[in-house]
């Protein structure tokens, strides 16, 4: 089966996959951005999302309610923009009703990755971003093992900058290590609110564990995103069809692409 | 062994996995779960009647659940925690079953605490005479340990945790969950069916990206036959400390939790704000509702715990 995996990956350059021991630090959000930033840069990219109980990508771009189609060569990913240069796979785009509830316990759930990653014709990718699922159990412990022998290149690790939260990280940090998967680098995401009244800045989440942390584990410190409303509404206005073709324009106007472009550019950096 | 085990490439006349003829009826010739089901254990789960033994000495059973995580879970369920044991008649237990990203021990400040053996099995650890922890938080040798474990023996775990721990007579079990409809939540349920659980209290956030999951969570909870006590919207709003203005940060521009929990005809408990003061609270463990009394945050979780109390009262069984 190994080889299924390797032979239908083959056409994919780089394979990054985003981590986080914690839910809800932003690793769908990150790994959108850091999509839309390698789009932006020319390249072709793919988004795999195996969170199969809580799938956010095809929320975040604006794809809710789209389908998979079934080629004779496998199943073809939903493609989010015109020219075709960013398509996505999620368990979302399976589901009849959208608020269904996926109730499957590991065995199910691993074997749903492995038809993401042998049945969907992904064509030839420069990136293959993995969005997952908080924590360190089956999902993540199937992914490395059915990626092993394709070499992924690494991956990010996201994490917000209060103690709980990077308590969880400090625990994916280490699974890293365990299966021997390379760490790219720590992003630390929400740190900080610039209140838009009157322009004091808050850490409503405290600020620099991210940075400290990647410090301790000898890690890349890839960057802070702060926290930005806009993002929310930008993804949450997509449903707004008139918007729907324009996500990376929207976003490449925004603040946040300013910020994110430094930090998608240490990504690329580490993996060529 | 209900109908819905049967799985869907089962064969016409399957005796159902888990009967005395599974995997060896005539009807299981061919069928691709053969195997499984033959060499499967038979019968009801034997450990089912000492967790029912052990349960039967707590009162309420809540379970704290979201699609989501980071929504704040293990927050709420520190602070019910703290609050119900406010009152020092009431004994109350919190067991986390997250058993990838353990937050609970931090939170309540008991990071490096360890588990007590004795004779009536392990020992919670406690907070203060009347509020007792349970986590695999304080079964690892090094805080940072990753817990790389498949489902089965995050299943086990938490089967232990209801069947081996010397809980005593609780008023109140919490339960504090990770985010998903997976292996803990399936396996929680099932093991505490037979005690009965009170019902779940689903926490979210205002955006819709959070309220797409929580919904999830609530078809699960109607397919598994939870009650649900209620929705509490979390991180709505946000005061800046210096002008007091009011700015959004996770935009409710579906209607917030409020909306859904009419559209799905639930209660819903109230709204939190995003008081950064929370967070540092849960950082350095110490009780946020005992230490900012008077914030609005404050107020709006025993707004909160208030509800979920009459909840029960109403249900008649408090």
């Amino acid at each position: 089966m190994a080889d299924t995996i390797a032979t239908n990956l083959s056409g994919i350059k780089h394979i990054i996959l985003v981590l986080s021991g914690k839910g809800g630090v932003g690793k769908s959000s990150i790994a959108m951005q850091l999509a839309l930033c390698l789009v932006q840069g020319g390249n072709k990219v793919g988004i795999l999302d195996i969170d199969l109980t809580g799938p956010s990508i095809p929320r975040m771009l604006g794809l809710d309610g789209k389908q998979v189609h079934q080629a004779s060569s496998g199943w073809v990913p939903v493609f989010a923009d015109e020219n075709q240069n960013l398509c996505c796979m999620s368990i979302g785009f399976l589901l009849q009703n959208k608020d269904d509830s996926v109730v499957w316990r590991g065995p199910k759930k691993n074997a749903m990755i492995k038809q993401f990653l042998t049945d969907v014709c992904w064509g030839e990718l420069n990136y293959l971003i993995i969005d997952t699922p908080p924590g360190t159990s089956d999902e993540h412990i199937s992914i490395a093992e059915y990626l092993k022998d394709v070499n992924p290149d690494g991956a990010v690790i996201v994490t917000t900058p209060q103690a709980v939260a990077l308590a969880d990280v400090r625990k994916e940090l280490n699974f890293c290590n365990k299966v021997k998967l390379p760490i790219l680098g720590v992003i630390e995401n929400m740190s900080g609110f610039v209140c838009p009244h009157c322009e004091e800045c808050t850490n409503l989440f405290s600020s620099g564990g991210g940075e400290a942390m990647a410090q301790e584990f000898g890690v890349e410190f890839l960057g802070r995103v702060p926290i930005d409303p806009s993002l929310t509404l930008m993804v949450e206005r997509l449903d707004d069809t008139t918007l729907e073709n324009g996500l990376i324009k929207n976003y490449i106007e925004s603040n946040l692409y300013k910020a994110f472009n430094k930090i998608s550019d240490k990504v690329i950096a580490k993996v060529t | 062994m209900s109908a819905t085990d049967i799985p869907e490439n089962a064969p016409e006349h399957c005796p159902g996995p888990t009967t005395e003829q599974a995997g060896t009826a005539s009807a299981c010739q061919g069928c691709p779960n053969q195997n499984v089901c033959a060499t499967a254990p038979k019968g009801p789960d034997p450990d089912l009647p000492f967790i029912k033994e052990r349960m039967d000495s707590v009162k309420h059973k809540i379970l704290i659940l979201s699609g989501k995580g980071g929504v704040g879970k293990s927050t709420f369920t520190s602070q019910l925690g703290f609050a119900l044991a406010n009152d020092e008649n009431i004994q109350v237990g919190i067991m986390d079953v997250d058993v990838c990203g353990p937050s609970i021990p931090k939170i309540m400040g008991l990071e490096g605490e360890q588990i007590h053996q004795s004779l009536s099995g392990w020992s919670a650890v406690y907070v203060q005479d009347n509020l007792g922890v349970m986590s695999i938080g304080f079964m690892l040798s090094n805080p940072d340990d990753a817990i790389i474990w498949r489902g089965p023996k995050k299943n086990g775990l938490i089967k232990q945790f209801l069947k081996d721990v010397d809980w005593g007579d609780l008023d109140f079990m919490l339960v504090d969950t990770p985010p998903g409809t997976s292996d803990e939540h399936l396996s929680i349920i099932q093991y505490l069916k037979e005690s009965g659980i009170d019902g779940a209290v689903i926490i979210t956030t205002p955006q819709e990206v959070a309220l797409q999951d929580v919904r999830k969570e609530i078809d699960f909870c109607r397919k598994v036959k939870i009650p649900i006590i209620g929705v509490v919207e979390n991180m709505s709003g946000f005061v800046c400390p210096k002008c007091k203005g009011e700015s959004v940060i996770f935009s409710p521009t579906t209607g917030g939790a409020k909306k859904m929990a009419e559209d799905v005809k639930i209660p819903f408990l109230g709204s939190i704000p995003l008081d950064p003061r929370i967070g540092k609270a849960c950082d350095t463990g110490v009780s946020f509702l005992d230490e900012y009394s008077d914030s609005p945050a404050c107020k709006a979780y025993l707004d909160i715990i208030t509800e979920i109390k009459s909840s029960l009262t109403t249900q008649g069984n408090f």
